[in-house]
């Protein structure tokens, strides 16, 4: 068992014949991911790494039988992309794409939601069940299928968090970067839901960062519905206020959104807070008792 | 992006929302022939900078003579305002923006922010205008209205009655502000911004409303189908080194500590941070080259974090993702030797082609440590900038 992707799952890629989306599907079809095609208007009816390539989602759909697809589309492109794949009929959106502006997302987060369509990203290394199905920019060596489940607001902060868990030999069950915008598909609450429903995640690792309140609602959320352990680590304990780190998402605004108050939210929630980004693995282990 | 006030008022203009006329003037004597212009015997001078706290730091002066205006240009212009939103060296001073006065009888706080919780954009008005609101949404958040825009259908006339009936405005003001509520979003949506603010918006003793104040924050990622906006930039407002390293696809920002940071990842680049801090050190920045790092950004990098000379160690924290270590230690190896790297340099290599990118940094015979881990590279990291201070 895992999370949004298994070794059944179809997909598709949006974006195929560009170079990151010729790069990734490359990488995700040697994985051992069931990508059975992509998206490219214009170039319908030709293939591409030995996989058709179609003018519209529905048709890839259709053909295929995808119920996932992955976004590598500019910027500019992708509100029309994602609303492309949600209205033929695809479940589980990953994109990858940074630098969407920020009104194209509260459209598109909107129309998902009402259309009971589930997007992760944008922003984000994509989501990976090791061993069965990779959809994203993660590097796939450094997962071990396994029995934790991470969630993320960050790529490479993810693959840190990753490599310990692989490292201490625990593995992940499905490892899912929800991504660094201000306006995310998809929040910690609805990842640690499913994480809690999944018999095959036993603890889960969130690692969140400065900016919004997504950590603070998460702590309520796992203080009333998550009983299996979960270690969290922050990241921006030493960011200055107002100044934006990187990711649109990541600026403490107006005095709101620091680590400390998303650590202390955390803490009381009864959630194992690491400080030091290189204790993930080892805080996991004192908290399962696998240590 | 921020915008000046002078412009966002002229964007103002546009939307229909109802400013004072006013003058931007980057001389005295423009200064001057602006006023006279505007007509009246009083004037408001108010310098255009990036920054609040304009007013308690002395850059906004109500005057009454044409000598007193040109007094006001020539004490500001080319001249530096240090405000509390400000570092030490304050914001240069190359317009200022010259306003007839309005008599105000009442002064309120509108604004309009992209609101992550209810994914929406979200109006706020307060009774309480011309403070600080965050001052006012942490002491009274109850007197802070708020009204969320549906992103299907936009604002609403309703929801800008319900805020002028809740601000206790009376007769034609109720209309007015209803007005300035549903332009002010059109605004907002229209331009792409991630924040809007009137503070204040104020009731003169005609009784109509009137922006007083106008700030625009506009979404850079939305740019590029606002090229009348992106002509709108000033760089002179930005951090020197900030905008040199976006040029390269970097992401830098300046700290006050000692031991420069380069690691690729925004998230692992603040953890990074936070571990030098943990282990007793000091960031000097943060930096993430990106994921697609090339040898001359790494270059770039480099020269970036060493101009500042408190610098007195560079760690640099790599997870190959994307990007191969084995390119960024060819990167850091060129980089090393092209720009006379003099302070320790520690590596930390993971991921992606790292035991050969780590190889290559060991035989390059330049003095690079490497680390075996995180933990590792900071506690070295830290070391060495301690050594050598």
């Amino acid at each position: 068992m895992s999370i949004l992707v298994d070794k059944n799952t179809v997909v598709i890629c949006q974006g195929f014949t560009g170079s990151q989306g010729t790069l990734h599907s490359e990488q995700a079809i040697a994985y051992g991911t069931r990508l059975a095609g992509g998206v490219t208007p214009g170039k319908g009816g030709t293939t591409h790494l030995d996989q058709p390539v179609f003018d519209t989602v529905a048709e890839a759909v259709a053909e295929t039988g995808a119920t996932a697809s992955v976004v590598y589309v500019p910027a500019r492109f992708c509100k029309d992309s994602i609303l492309e794949a949600a209205a033929a009929g695809i479940e589980l959106i990953v994109c990858i794409t940074e630098g969407i502006p920020t009104l194209d997302m509260l459209v598109v987060k909107h129309h998902l939601d009402a259309a009971g369509v589930r997007l992760i990203g944008p922003n984000c290394p994509g989501v990976i069940t090791p061993g069965a199905c990779k959809i994203g920019i993660m590097p796939g060596e450094i997962h071990l299928p396994g029995r934790v489940g991470v969630v993320s607001r960050s790529g490479t902060l993810t693959y840190e968090a990753v490599k310990q868990t692989t490292d201490m030999g625990y593995g992940q069950s499905t490892c899912v970067g929800i991504g660094g915008d201000p306006i995310p598909g998809s929040h910690f609450i609805d990842i640690l839901g499913m994480f809690q429903a999944d018999p095959a995640t036993q603890a889960i690792v969130m690692v969140g960062e400065i900016g919004g309140t997504a950590e603070e609602e998460a702590a309520a959320y796992i203080a009333a519905n998550v009983s299996k352990p979960v270690v969290a680590y922050i990241a921006g304990v030493t960011a200055p206020a107002g100044k934006r780190m990187g990711h649109a998402g990541a600026i403490i605004a107006g005095g709101k959104g620091t680590a400390a108050e998303k650590y202390a939210a955390l803490k009381a929630a009864g959630v194992r807070t690491v400080k030091s980004l290189a204790e993930i693995g080892t805080a996991l282990g004192e908290a399962t008792g696998w240590g | 992006m921020n915008l000046h006030e002078y412009q966002a008022k002229a964007l103002f203009r546009d939307y229909g929302l109802p400013v004072v006329a006013g003058a931007a003037a980057q001389t005295p004597d423009e200064a001057v022939a602006a006023a006279a212009e505007l007509g009246g015997d009083r004037w408001v001078c108010k310098v255009q900078v990036h920054a609040g706290g304009r007013g308690k730091a002395g850059g906004v002066q109500l005057v009454d003579s044409l000598d007193a205006v040109r007094a006001f240009a020539t004490r500001w212009l080319g001249e530096r305002l240090v405000t509390v939103q400000t570092d030490a060296t304050g914001q240069p001073v190359s317009r200022i923006f010259v306003e007839r006065p309005a008599a105000i009888a009442r002064e309120l706080y509108l604004g309009a922010v992209v609101d992550r919780a209810s994914r929406g954009v979200v109006v706020m008005a307060s009774t309480e205008g011309g403070v600080e609101i965050e001052q006012v949404a942490a002491d009274t958040p109850e007197l802070i209205l708020r009204a969320r825009i549906d992103p299907a259908t936009g604002a609403q006339p309703f929801q800008g009655r319900a805020m002028a009936f809740a601000l206790g405005l009376e007769g034609k003001q109720v209309q007015q502000f209803t007005d300035v509520f549903l332009h002010l979003s059109r605004l907002f949506h229209d331009l792409d911004c991630s924040l809007v603010e009137v503070n204040p918006l104020v009731l003169t003793e005609a009784g109509d409303v009137l922006c007083l104040d106008a700030k625009i924050n506009v979404d850079n990622n939305a740019l590029y189908r606002q090229p009348a906006l992106a002509a709108l930039r000033d760089p002179s407002q930005e951090d020197e080194r900030e905008s040199q390293a976006d040029e390269y696809g970097l992401n830098y920002v300046a700290l006050d500590g000692n031991i420069g940071c380069m690691v690729n990842g925004a998230g692992l680049a603040m953890g990074t941070m936070d571990l030098v801090k943990l282990q007793g050190g000091s960031p000097a920045n943060f930096l993430d080259v990106g994921g697609g790092a090339t040898e001359q950004a790494v270059a770039e990098a480099f020269k970036i974090i060493l101009s500042d000379d408190a610098v007195k160690a560079v760690l640099i924290n790599i997870f190959g993702g994307i990007v191969s270590c084995k390119v960024i230690a060819e990167g850091i190896i060129a980089a090393v030797r092209q720009v006379r790297v003099s302070v320790p340099v520690v590596v930390r290599f993971e991921g992606n082609n790292a035991a050969a990118g780590l190889a290559a940094l060991q035989h390059s015979g330049l003095a690079i440590a490497t680390a075996e881990s995180l933990q590792d590279a900071a506690n070295k990291a830290v070391a060495a900038a301690g050594v050598a201070r």
